[in-house]
């Protein structure tokens, strides 16, 4: 990995979660099938790692093993040197829809992890947190009466209210419309300058990978391997036209198996 | 708070057959225990099964039961499905309708039968309405709901390939109704179910409902008694089963596999 | 010309209730009287104070079987919604007590608790309560993943889990479910009381027909039956609305 790093990579070297020869199958109809095969990862404190493939590669999987919703079948996950064995508060995972509560307002969504803090504490927390990402005003709404956009913000201030190690994101603005999606991944961007914290990303997005990544992770089609982790050194802000960029797209498109003519 | 781990293949008779032979044990224990001289033990219920199997009269109950819900049922069906259908593609009928549906809808058929026997004397035929009533506004009802629920997309293709309406009723809106009408008719068979029990045990003097009461008049026999519940209970519980089998037939299927 | 959304509907009842007076004159010697002598019969009830009496009775009946259903079946079914292997193994039982008509368990209940109100009210339970059950357990199943995943990421006890996210999760269908429930519960007050008890509405028809054929008066019964039935849908859906709006899924 390069040594040409500047603002928005790692800043500490510390292993913050590894993944050891990680092996999931599963039955399905008798058989069985192998989901991820032989995967080991070493993402750093303070990291943002994308993880890309093909649409069914796995990548959703992968993410839950790591966040300890599913047990692997082979191999290990460890966080802070500690084995994952179940979900927990300081892993947090972001969903792609329906992830909010529809029965708990703004307010209510980001204060549900923090039910064991003081009155005050909570308060603050909340209003920190809905200012983060910018809901003010909202606090008393309800997700139905919000847009798509503003519930994954909802959804990423209530994994943030936590103060979790590490956000797992799984294609969280694969939902909304592609405006809505290049302004939320400069939201989230600008959140994690401020608030840094470790964060394992899933898309099926090139450009979105490039655009927000220390690190992107390519997953083969299944039974998922990683097939190649490309650094990106390109500081923040990144510009998408220049030729750094352009040449690290492009070169993701070629592991990827696509074109880039059409 | 963790999810239990998956269960067996083995599981799925295993905890059933345990819960029915605790449920038996209890029962057993239950009636020793309370020393009552009335309330059967599970043994004398299968003895009196047996004994309804032998005396010719259970199945001639079983037929009269079966054959009211059979003519009453499709009666309603008959004339409920396109009933439904009209008032669901009329929106404007439904809701000169649906009023007086909401106010027939919660009296109970049973309390029908004073009237019901006016019109059709004390009998068959009582039943039969019985059945009819009963099944008659689940049925609209689920066809009503079944046609507003078509999405407008359906009849807009529809429309733009050349259907006129008739058609458009025919290869469009009732398939994708179908579904819930299914469901709508399926329910209202059970619901025929239990009132033809209910009915007999007022208005006819055979059929299962009226074996259930008669055993208890005619000399407190309640191993027969709970028997024939026992006995209304498979029934009713295969014809949901026959019922359900035939939703599953292929042409159908597309509905349930879709719905979210 | 816009009509009022009420006037068609009125005029068609109207017109439905001219045909019935029409048909009743036609038929001189009928049983079945026409709707002045209904409506009649509803006043002499009300004179008598015999309506209100036998409405609050009815009420009551239903009104403590179907929280005695509520509070036994959908906490089990709950449970059982959540634990896959106590629902394999009370599935095939609930199957087969389902289909047994409340009406069908009257010997029962008259020996347990004699004739009266506690044995109407035993029925009422027993046809609430596999309903319920049944509607509890498919409750649990179809809540979404997602809630049940995100409960687990912020570390919920189990008690806190049930309260903040199972309770609420499963909410809007519940209350459907009770909603339906609630009817089946009117449905059988009324037939018992034909049959087992001596007052309510249901006897209230039997009484008037055995006691002279008073039509009138069964009649005048049923349209009660009818409304109230009606009425207490309602207040069940004004409650799905308030409570159920706020918890409805923010689907677009």
């Amino acid at each position: 990995m390069s040594a040409a790093h500047s603002a928005g990579t790692a800043t500490t070297n510390r292993h913050k979660l590894r993944a050891n020869q990680l092996g999931i199958v599963y039955e399905r109809d008798g058989e069985r099938i192998a989901a991820l095969e032989d995967i080991n990862l070493d993402i750093k404190d303070g990291e943002f790692v994308c993880v890309v493939g093909p649409s069914g590669c796995g990548k959703s999987t992968l993410l839950n093993v790591m966040g300890g919703f599913l047990s692997p079948t082979r191999g290990s996950v460890t966080i802070d040197g500690e084995p994952v064995t179940g979900p927990d508060q300081r892993r947090i995972l972001v969903f792609q829809e329906r992830g909010v509560f529809p029965w708990l307002t703004v307010e209510g969504n980001i204060g549900f992890g923090l039910s064991k803090l003081s009155r005050a504490e909570r308060q603050q927390r909340i209003a920190h947190y809905v200012q983060l990402v910018r809901l003010q005003g909202f606090e008393h709404t309800y997700p139905s009466d919000l847009s798509g956009g503003m519930r994954q913000r909802l959804q990423v201030a209530r994994a943030l209210a936590v103060n979790p190690d590490i956000l797992f994101l799984d294609e969280p603005f694969g939902a909304l419309d592609s405006i809505t999606r290049v302004i939320m991944r400069g939201e989230l961007l600008r959140i994690w300058q401020t608030e840094r914290r470790t964060i394992v990303f899933v898309t099926h997005d090139i450009d979105e990978a490039v655009q927000l990544a220390d690190r992107v992770v390519v997953l083969s089609s299944r039974p998922a391997k990683i097939q190649k982790v490309l650094p990106i050194d390109v500081s923040h802000p990144r510009n998408i036209s220049s030729p750094r960029y352009l040449e690290l797209r492009d070169e993701l498109l070629k592991q990827i198996g696509l074109a880039y003519e059409i | 708070m963790s999810q239990p781990k998956r269960p067996r293949v083995w599981e799925k008779v295993f905890w059933p057959v345990v819960a029915a032979a605790l449920l038996l044990c209890l029962w057993h224990c239950g009636v020793q225990w309370s020393g009552t001289k009335i309330f059967p033990f599970p043994l004398s219920v299968e003895k009196g099964i047996t004994e309804l199997m032998r005396k010719h009269v259970l199945w001639a109950d079983i037929g009269d039961s079966l054959r009211r819900v059979a003519i009453g049922y499709s009666v309603a069906a008959l004339t409920g499905i396109p009933i439904g259908l009209c008032l669901g593609w009329f929106p404007a009928a439904n809701q000169v309708v649906n009023p007086l549906l909401q106010i027939l809808r919660p009296i109970s058929p049973i309390a029908w039968i004073p009237v019901a026997i006016v019109f059709f004397g004390v009998g068959d035929p009582a039943a039969i309405f019985l059945v009819f009533l009963a099944s008659f506004f689940p049925i609209v009802v689920a066809c009503v709901a079944g046609v507003s629920s078509v999405p407008v997309i359906y009849r807009r293709a529809g429309r733009n390939f050349g259907l006129s309406d008739f058609a458009l009723l025919r290869k469009i809106v009732f398939p994708a109704a179908l579904p819930q009408i299914l469901i709508g008719l399926r329910i209202a068979l059970g619901v025929a179910w239990l009132v033809v029990v209910a009915g007999e045990m007022i208005a006819v003097d055979s059929g299962l409902g009226y074996l259930v009461i008669d055993s208890r008049n005619s000399g407190k026999r309640y191993d027969l008694v709970v028997a024939a519940m026992l006995l209304i209970g498979l029934i009713g519980l295969a014809l949901d089963v026959a019922f359900r089998r035939l939703e599953r037939v292929k042409s159908v299927r597309w509905g349930f596999r879709d719905a979210t | 010309m816009r009509f009022p959304g009420w006037l068609r509907p009125t005029m068609f009842l109207f017109s439905l209730l001219v045909l019935w007076d029409l048909a009743v004159r036609a038929h001189k010697g009928l049983l079945i009287p026409g709707p002045l002598a209904v409506l009649a019969g509803i006043g002499e009830l009300l004179q008598h104070g015999l309506l209100l009496k036998y409405v609050v009775a009815s009420l009551f009946r239903v009104t403590w079987g179907f929280l005695l259903a509520c509070v036994t079946a959908i906490p089990l079914g709950l449970a059982l919604g959540w634990y896959r292997r106590g629902e394999m193994a009370l599935n095939p039982i609930s199957q087969i007590f389902r289909p047994i008509s409340p009406l069908a368990w009257i010997p029962i209940a008259i020996l347990w608790f004699g004739v009266g109100d506690l044995s109407s009210i035993f029925l009422i339970f027993v046809g609430c309560f596999f309903p319920l059950l049944l509607t509890a357990v498919s409750a649990v199943h179809t809540i979404p993943a997602v809630y049940i995943n995100a409960g687990r990421n912020f570390g919920l006890s189990s008690a806190a889990f049930v309260a903040r996210v199972l309770y609420p999760a499963v909410m809007p269908q519940l209350l459907v479910g009770m909603r339906i429930t609630l009817g089946i519960a009117w449905l059988v007050v009324v037939a018992a009381e034909m049959i087992a008890v001596n007052s309510g509405l249901g006897f209230l028809i039997v009484d008037a027909r055995n006691a002279g054929n008073r039509y009138d008066l069964v009649i005048a019964g049923m349209l009660v039956i009818g409304v109230i039935g009606l009425l207490l849908d309602l207040a069940m859906q004004s409650l799905e609305q308030m409570k159920s709006f706020r918890w409805r899924s923010s689907e677009d």
